[in-house]
């Protein structure tokens, strides 16, 4: 493939418009010891047909959840995705803009993310929202520096609950910077307030939980806010954005900051990426806040319009002292989002929060009535759950596997005490049949 | 194309908002009957965690819902639709077989938590992307899990940091040019490290004798953009890299301007020690209205240690894997293994230009950039001499006529174009990147328009000073909006 439309007559009188002979001499200032003296050693160019040909034989050993029924979770969700999303969003328009830095000539994404921010603080009850960051793991990391400049603290309590993956990136984020971070355990797949009481102190800048946890478990926020708060930290939370829709939000509950994965609303599973981080804070700390904030306004003529607000919080105006360094974040996933929050509304979103709820009951219930399994928590969960067995999870699971079911999350890779564990996510999009299926195949495992 | 005269306007296409067009009880989305019970939420959940009614999310039918994003999409420039000289973003074609690629399922619908057994086409993409990219940029290894070009830097950062630790002389400044990114600076707060400036010279070239005083034992690094980013390649890199390496220090390439040097000549060989790509510049990957983007970093061989874990690797017996055995890492940035399919389009990309393929972008988007600048120069300054890399500055001077680069800026928006990058990285510049895809009726149409505009300004000032006249509002009260901010709708 080659995407350049120029001919050689077009390019000589290129050339001779610029008063050059040649392409190369427009090099000329590269020092030849600078310079690589052979091809690159990459495979020569191939047409499209070839290329399709080429992207067919990795697909052919791929084995994807179209032909696979998926249980796992774990932060990534096979919820369904209305065909509008892919449709609307895939739009030329759309995917081929940039940062609507130029307002007059971005006013339609320039919406679509302001309506996005709406739509993100009536999901988490929260005042406002930025218009995406790159997943919830990071997006985690940006709140813990908000709540370190807010309070100019510098130690972090965070749950054992939280997807372990979140705390190794916060771990990553912190170790260049002078901020403690410090783990508290759990109790029934929760926080344990008690054990969290005893851990902030007044250096702490915030605690940070998630709800559902990573075990499935939901938390009791307003005890864990209260604790943080008469230490006068921040308390963080990461929600699954599905769960509001049945679940009080975060931000009723007394949550200062509120981030989550966003591939829940309208993202395909992709292998892990790209996800669409969101963000949502109280009102005061709205100029705090890390990425793109789209504010309404009105042109020279009265009419109402959108541009980027707060700029001068950002690095290409405040360099070094910006509130943070993000520049291209998620545009694309959030439109995703906003296009599926639209299309679901407040019936369809709680309509699928209480689907994954009854299915979940179902498929948890069920299990727990096989020989051999139990669930390993009793507090309340959502649409996912913690099930412990003494079959030996990586025999159950291949058992599964081979039967087409993705049967769970094996937790001995972080959790050397829940070697024996595996943690199910039952979506919307789960069956009856389905789920009769896997309890069948951990039956016979 | 609009001649940039004809005033007609789209303003009677207002976009009422989402929320302004909720009509209780319609829904855009159906799902089915639920085959199973339901249960007792006050039973299993307790009704203390219940929320008392649902989010209050609009509610919309299927066509409103079709209508209002397609009249959404209407609002935006996009390179489909329009040239796009975004300086230093690289607003090239997005080839249509990437988003063909990166929507199969055997890509887009796989779960980051299954087997690597069950994903082997997809790992053998990535390790052949990261072979890739390590041959364009003649660095010894590369990471694909940072999400963007800042959260790139940020690993390099993180990189550097663990480096100079492990070495036992842990330092805390890092050094960039004046005329460097916003990012750059910015990462380095975001990892803990003090930002010292450098001075550029009147060429745009870093000023070295300043450099080699500000180089000391605490300095971690040198963050530089090669083409920098006045569009000119610096040719004293090289000894740079030699300031920087006397002292222990190491050389960060800003890989934003790459695609200037696809294959004729590598960061890795001129003294670069860590990079990042700009997938969403470099490899055609689309830029989404502000990302996704990716910002794989390479690394030389002495910080191949400190890469991010896991690292996907190829065995002995030819499958691939994930290998998380890396002691000295710097640990995850982010959540899983990166944007995927961000990468499957630029695998794509790369596969298919192939490596004669890069090479020809490289010469194409330079010669765009210096015929453009031909075309336009004494019409306006161009403050650095040619010959250009892919990008290049140019100064209106219309102060007599009160017009500044914003004006001009917005003007072009009239003939259908969308504006350079502006006031960096010198004040009152346009910053023009045409890129290797453009014809040369797009270019002429371009450096037309540039000069239509110049006329205009001695003719009709006031034009100018008023545009855009044809978008669908007039010039945004950009001031106004952030005095009395409005970031979310509430019910009136």
């Amino acid at each position: 493939m080659n995407y350049a439309q120029l001919n050689d007559q077009q390019i000589a009188a290129m050339l001779g418009a610029i008063g050059v002979r040649s392409i190369d001499d427009l090099f000329s200032v590269i020092p030849d010891a600078q310079r690589l003296k052979r091809p690159l050693n990459i495979p020569d160019g191939v047409s499209e047909l070839e290329m399709l040909r080429d992207l067919r034989s990795l697909t052919d050993r791929n084995a994807d959840c179209t032909e696979l029924v998926c249980f796992l979770g774990a932060g990534a969700y096979d919820h369904f995705i209305p065909t509008v999303v892919d449709d609307l969003a895939g739009r030329g328009e759309f995917l081929t803009a940039y940062t609507p830095y130029q307002a007059e000539a971005s006013q339609g994404s320039l919406q679509a993310f302001y309506e996005y921010q709406t739509m993100i603080c009536q999901l988490t009850g929260m005042d406002v929202a930025n218009a995406s960051l790159y997943e919830s793991a990071s997006s985690a990391a940006e709140a813990v520096l908000l709540a370190r400049g807010a309070t100019r603290r510098n130690r972090v309590v965070v749950s054992l609950a939280v997807h372990p993956e979140t705390r190794q990136v916060l771990d990553s984020y912190m170790s260049c910077l002078t901020l403690d971070l410090a783990t508290v355990p759990m109790a029934d797949g929760a926080t344990d307030p008690s054990v969290l009481a005893d851990a902030v102190n007044d250096d702490t800048a915030a605690v940070v939980v998630q709800s559902p946890t990573f075990f499935g478990c939901i938390e009791r926020l307003a005890d864990l806010a209260r604790i943080a708060h008469d230490a006068g930290a921040l308390l963080i939370v990461s929600v699954d954005p599905i769960s509001c829709g049945l679940l009080k939000p975060p931000g009723d509950l007394g949550a200062d900051l509120v981030v989550g994965e966003g591939q829940a609303l309208g993202i395909p599973l992709g292998y892990g990426g790209p996800y669409l981080g969101f963000f949502a804070a109280k009102e005061k700390y709205l100029r705090k806040m890390p990425g793109r904030v789209v504010g309404m306004g009105a042109d020279a003529e009265g009419r109402r319009g959108f541009c980027l607000a707060l700029q001068t919080r950002e690095q290409h105006i405040r360099r070094e002292r910006a509130t943070s360094n993000v520049c291209t974040n998620q545009g694309l996933m959030a439109l995703r989002a906003a296009v599926y929050l639209a299309a679901m509304g407040k019936s369809g979103i709680a309509a699928v929060a209480a689907q994954c709820l009854d299915k979940a009951h179902y498929a948890a219930q069920r299990i727990a009535a096989l020989d051999g399994y139990s669930l390993k928590f009793q507090a309340p969960f959502f649409k996912e759950f913690t099930v412990q067995t003494g079959r030996g999870v990586p025999a159950v699971l291949k058992n599964c596997r081979q039967k087409g079911i993705l049967a769970g999350v094996p937790l001995g890779r972080w959790f050397e005490n829940l070697a024996d564990c595996f943690t199910v996510a039952v979506t919307e999009k789960r069956t009856r049949d389905e789920i009769d299926r896997l309890v069948d195949a951990l039956d016979t495992a | 194309m609009a001649s940039g005269n004809d005033m007609t306007t789209h303003h009677q296409n207002e976009a009422p908002l989402l929320f302004e067009k909720s009509t209780p009880g319609t829904c855009a989305a159906s799902l089915p009957r639920s085959d199973v019970p339901a249960v007792d939420r006050n039973a299993v959940i307790g009704a203390d965690l219940l929320a008392d009614a649902p989010p209050q999310l609009p509610e919309i039918g299927e066509l409103d819902l079709v209508r209002h994003y397609t009249r959404l999409s209407h609002r935006c420039f996009s390179i489909d639709e329009h040239f796009y000289p975004l300086g230093s973003c690289t607003m090239k074609y997005n080839p249509r077989i990437n988003e063909r690629a990166a929507a199969m399922p055997g890509f887009a619908q796989v779960h980051p938590y299954q087997d690597e057994s069950d994903v082997q086409g997809l790992l053998e993409l990535l390790y052949r992307l990261r072979m890739d990219l390590a041959e364009v940029s003649g660095l010894a290894e590369v990471t694909l899990q940072p999400a963007a070009g800042a959260h790139g830097e940020m690993t390099g950062l993180m990189i550097i940091n663990a480096y100079h630790r492990d070495r036992g002389q842990p330092r805390t400044k890092v050094l960039a040019p004046d005329s460097a990114h916003g990012t750059n600076p910015a990462s380095c707060t975001i990892c803990g490290k003090s930002y010292q400036q450098i001075a550029s010279l009147k060429s745009g070239r870093i000023d070295v004798d300043a450099l080699r005083q500000a180089v000391d034992d605490d300095t971690a690094a040198l963050m530089i953009t090669n083409p920098n980013t006045v569009g000119v390649y610096d040719e004293q890199i090289a000894d740079i890299a030699e300031i920087l390496h006397a002292r222990g220090a190491l050389l960060y390439l800003d890989g934003a301007n790459l695609n200037a040097i696809l294959g004729i000549a590598r960061p890795g060989d001129f003294g670069v020690d860590v990079m990042h790509f700009n997938t969403h510049k470099t490899f055609a990957t689309p830029h989404g209205g502000g990302g996704p983007g990716a910002g794989p970093v390479g690394v030389a061989d002495h910080l191949r240690p400190f890469l991010p874990v896991p690292q996907v690797v190829r065995r002995d017996d030819g499958t691939f894997a994930w290998d998380e055995d890396r002691p000295k890492s710097i640990g995850k940035v982010r959540s899983f293994y990166g944007q995927i399919g961000v990468l499957v389009r630029a695998y794509t990309y790369v596969r298919a230009l192939g490596g004669d393929g890069l090479l020809d972008v490289a010469r194409k988007a330079v010669l765009n950039a210096n015929y453009l600048a031909a075309r336009i120069k004494g019409r306006y300054e161009l403050p650095f001499p040619p010959p250009y890399a892919h990008e290049f500055v140019a100064l209106p001077h219309f102060d007599e006529q009160d017009i500044s680069n914003v004006d001009v800026a917005k003007r072009l928006l009239d003939f259908g174009m969308h504006p350079p990058t502006m006031s960096f990285p010198i004040a009152h510049c346009l910053m023009i990147e045409p890129t290797e895809t453009e014809s040369l009726a797009s270019l002429d149409a371009f450096a037309d328009a540039l000069i239509a505009i110049a006329d205009e300004a001695k003719d009709h000032p006031e034009r100018i000073r008023e545009a855009p006249h044809t978008t669908p509002i007039r010039r945004m009260d950009e001031v106004g909006a952030n005095r009395k901010l409005n970031v979310r709708w509430r019910p009136e």
